[in-house]
């Protein structure tokens, strides 16, 4: 039943995206009209920019950490054979305990994003999504997303 | 690899008993059937068919993108490698997994956010439509086209070993046969279809592993490192558990490493059908809950796999392994056989089978997708098609790209799985994932930026294969009798990515048009938002 509104919805949606030349001119034959939400408005409300920066000052720093780590185990894998190769107990040796320590890392940054991203992302996209849907019911209703 | 080795141990070779796996097959096919029957009902609307109506939960769409992603050449080639080179083997299952953060971190969230079936709704999304949708489509159907051919070429290796068909026309009739299972699945189940069968097989492999690896430490009484004393004494070789054995031999090895383990990182949160699977889902914590899930399961089946890799090693030795028909493939499937008889071997086989399966079923729904609704609906008839006409064009190409995929794996029966499955991750990673990541996250990049990056990393990463020693001039080159290579590694990550990623800079600074603001501003407020996102399909 409410696909029916949401396809017809989605139909306008993809329409204007014919444009051979320049952008999403709003304007162009055929374009539904222009959209009630300014975009530009809500990317510069001070929520959105605090979850922005919530959002990045989580993920870039932990993507380069992360990179960083990998790649120090693959150089020492692949340049420091006898480093990782020193026994640590029994036949288990540092680079067995390094590739486990990667496994370990993977799953606690994940654990750690995820209670980041529920504490500190979560509510705050939250709030301003209902913001935004209750500012305009009729673009956003659905959630069919017809914003040209 | 497995043609030079010499067969001295033929007679042995053939172990179990090939009609009780084609049972136990062809009772998963039986069950994934009906499965896929009544999962298809609903299956009317393009949203059905190629997001299974983003009714998946979280555990749910994190258990199939791990049936996804853990494919034969993870499974039985992984534990083939640790068996034979040791250590080696090992780093390529740590690369498998830790790129699932670029996934959970960068990607997941922000494309379900904004996209709708495709990774090109992402990447056009605030850009030129017609001309990114193309390129974004090119490089989707590149990937899955050698990911396919890949997956297929590994079936036919694989029968020789579980079914006893050795000969050319056996094998071709085993991937013919997969061929046709597949397109069926796909034709039938849609994505629905394609993501229950996924769910079913990536249960099996990892209980199926999980019984292997408890198995195998039981025998070595929970000490593992007595299963490593037992792997270096079978093999004779104490740096079996040390790094080098493979990738350590010369200075150009040790950097082809590099490249591999660079391809391997990027690559996994640009592959398409992976991507495709974050749609299945209704909300952007849904897509996250669904990789954190994906994680965990990988996870362990990479430790799993660690442990049945020296197993192998242990109990049956290099020398048997590589004797087998299969070669390196076989060290799972004999490891199997050497726990539990006949019938454990068959349910290893089975769902070795039924992991190429749900991988090309995926492989074929993510090109068909791109194609039907990338190309067909929105740059051939601009936009101007109903959802069902597009629908009806993607199930046409899911019998062209059977057919295709058919052929092509019967014609690539012999080559390098390995090397296929490499050049897909290193082909995604130096095609998508830079656009994917400027896109969403970088205010000024545009069109030409986008096109510079896609079409230079998809060209670089294929010229580089091309003149690469996989393709000609050595040992186990595609073609052995002349030598055109120049570019000295097998994999091209550890240029194309980064020249891929400048590429995006310099087409972006170089163009003089700018993209509407208003279309970035949304991009960003909905990806990070979730407002406006496409919401599940209620029947």
């Amino acid at each position: 039943m409410l696909y029916a509104v949401q396809r017809g919805l989605a139909e306008t949606r993809e329409a204007p995206n014919e444009e051979v030349s320049m952008g999403h001119d709003p304007s162009a034959p055929g374009a539904p009209p222009a959209t009630p939400v300014d975009f530009t408005e809500v990317q510069g409300r001070p929520r959105f920019k605090e979850l922005r920066k919530r959002h990045r000052s989580f993920v870039f720093p932990m993507a380069a950490a992360f990179l960083l780590w990998y790649f120090l185990y693959v150089l020492l894998a692949d340049y420091a054979h006898e480093f990782m190769s020193t026994p640590v107990f029994g036949n288990v040796n540092i680079g067995l305990i390094f590739g486990l320590l990667q496994v370990a890392s993977t799953f606690a940054i994940t654990m750690w994003y995820v209670s980041y991203a529920n504490k500190h992302l979560d509510p705050i996209a939250e709030e301003l999504r209902n913001e935004l849907e209750s500012e305009a019911p009729e673009v956003f209703q659905d959630g069919a997303g017809g914003t040209k | 690899m497995i043609q030079s080795l010499p067969r001295q141990a033929v007679e042995s070779t053939q172990v179990g008993e090939p009609w009780l796996n084609m049972l136990i097959f062809g009772l998963f096919v039986a069950v994934t059937m009906v499965v896929v029957l009544r999962a298809s009902r609903n299956n009317s609307t393009a949203a059905d068919y190629y997001a299974a109506g983003r009714s998946f939960t979280g555990p749910q769409n994190g258990t199939a993108i791990a049936g996804d992603y853990l494919s034969a050449a993870s499974f039985l080639g992984i534990v083939g490698a640790i068996a034979i080179n040791g250590y080696d083997g090992f780093l390529y299952s740590i690369g498998f997994l830790v790129a699932w953060l670029v996934a959970l971190l960068l990607v997941a969230e922000l494309l379900r956010n904004t996209g709708k079936f495709t990774m090109a709704d992402v990447l056009s999304f605030r850009l030129k439509q017609r001309p990114v949708r193309i390129a974004a489509a090119t490089t989707t159907l590149a990937v899955c086209f050698f990911y396919l051919l890949a997956q297929m070429a590994g079936a036919g290796g694989l029968v020789s070993l579980l079914l006893g068909i050795d000969d050319k026309l056996g094998q071709s009739l085993v991937i013919v046969v997969v061929g046709a299972l597949m397109i069926l699945y796909v034709l039938i189940g849609g994505m629905k279809g394609t993501t229950w069968v996924q769910i079913i097989k990536a249960c099996l492999l990892i209980a199926g592993a999980f019984i292997m690896t408890v198995w195998v430490l039981a025998i070595y009484g929970f000490n593992f490192s007595a299963l490593l004393g037992a792997a270096i004494e079978t093999s004779g070789n104490p740096d079996i558990v040390g790094p080098g054995l493979q990738y350590g031999a010369t200075a150009t090895t040790k950097l082809d490493f590099i490249s591999l383990a660079l391809a391997l990182v990027l690559g996994t949160a640009a592959l398409p059908h992976v991507l495709m699977r974050f749609y299945t889902v209704p909300t952007a914590k849904e897509a996250r809950r669904s990789v954190v899930w994906a994680i965990w399961l990988i996870g362990a089946f990479y430790v799993f796999t660690l442990v049945l890799g020296y197993g192998a090693g242990a109990l049956i030795g290099a020398d048997r392994i590589n004797g087998a028909p299969g070669g390196v493939n076989s060290a799972a499937p004999l490891l199997a056989f050497e726990l539990g008889g006949p019938l454990l071997l068959g349910v290893i086989s089975a769902v070795a089978f039924a992991t190429i399966l749900a991988v090309v079923a995926g492989l074929t729904i993510t090109a068909a997708a791109s194609f039907a609704h990338d190309i067909y609906a929105n740059v051939v008839r601009k936009g101007k098609v109903d959802p069902d006409g597009e629908v009806k064009v993607a199930r046409r190409t899911v019998i062209v790209i059977g057919l295709l995929s058919i052929a092509g794996g019967i014609g690539a029966q012999g080559q390098n799985v390995a090397f296929l499955v490499a050049l897909a991750f290193a082909v995604a990673a130096s095609a998508n994932l830079p656009t994917i990541i400027y896109s969403l996250f970088w205010k000024k990049f545009n069109t030409q930026g986008a096109l510079w990056s896609m079409y230079g990393g998809l060209g670089s990463a294929i010229i580089l294969i091309a003149f690469s020693p996989v393709v000609s001039g050595a040992e186990k080159s595609m073609i052995q009798t002349v030598d055109f290579a120049w570019f000295p590694l097998s994999n091209p990550g550890i240029v194309s990515i980064p020249l891929a990623f400048f590429l995006g800079w310099l087409g972006t600074v170089l163009s003089k048009e700018t993209e509407d603001p208003q279309k970035q501003a949304e991009m960003e407020v909905r990806s990070l938002t979730g407002v406006g996102a496409e919401k599940a399909t209620s029947h």
